[in-house]
């Protein structure tokens, strides 16, 4: 899955409740690429408050969950995880 | 020896214990999850599962490999369903085999508290009120 729309803008996909606060399935951000996952979801916040009320978050690089102090690279598949419910 | 499964169709616990029995094994111990009709005092009337299906299944099989490892268990079979379910329909079913009963025991309940914390899939509640993402906010 390409999630490059420019070479700035990253597409971010979105479950459960991220779907509702980003308004679909994707949000798109710009100058991902190159950031930490902290500072990713720091920009998440600013950009989207309300993820700010959530429990809590997590981002998924690649399909695993990922540590703050990672770097995300442009061809990264990055995903909102909210806090989860299954079971 | 392990099954992992998102599946959108009814689960089967006669196929998780076809997966699981085998000759060198005494103990089956299965969880069984089902949508019940109240939750938190408040009347449900279905739920709906939403999954990050490629993560869900890698993270299913994670935790199925590590109660092996940690338990001693020969066979985890682990399933799960999304989409829409009804009061009384199975959302999970775990089912593990071991030697002797007490690392069933704990593996499974081991693999069924893994889930809940990890693996991303979310349930949203629908009542005659409206509808929320559980756990979702504090």
């Amino acid at each position: 899955m390409v999630q490059l729309v420019d070479a700035y803008t990253m597409k971010i996909a979105c479950f459960g409740i991220a779907r509702e606060i980003a308004g679909g399935p994707y949000l798109q951000l710009a100058g991902v690429g190159g950031k930490t996952v902290a500072e990713l979801r720091r920009a998440l916040v600013d950009a989207y408050p309300a993820f700010a009320d959530l429990s809590s978050f997590a981002i998924a690089r690649n399909e695993t969950y990922a540590g703050d102090e990672e770097t995300i690279a442009v061809d990264d598949e990055v995903v909102i995880i909210p806090p989860v419910s299954g079971g | 020896m392990i099954d992992v499964a998102l599946l959108s169709t009814p689960l089967r616990l006669d196929a998780c214990t076809g997966f699981v029995a085998h000759p060198s094994c005494g103990g089956l111990c299965y969880f069984v999850g089902n949508i019940r009709d109240r939750n938190l005092g408040e009347q449900v009337t279905h739920l709906e599962f939403d999954a990050y299906d490629a993560m869900a299944v890698k993270e299913m099989r994670k935790i199925a490999e590590a109660a092996r490892e940690r338990f001693g268990l020969f066979a985890v079979a682990l399933h799960h369903r999304k989409g829409r379910l009804e009061i009384g329909d199975t959302a999970v079913i775990v089912a593990v085999s071991s030697v002797h009963r007490a690392p069933a025991f704990r593996g499974c309940e081991y693999v069924i508290d893994e889930l809940k914390n990890t693996v991303p899939i979310w349930k949203k509640e629908f009542r005659a009120d409206g509808s929320h993402w559980l756990n979702a906010h504090p």
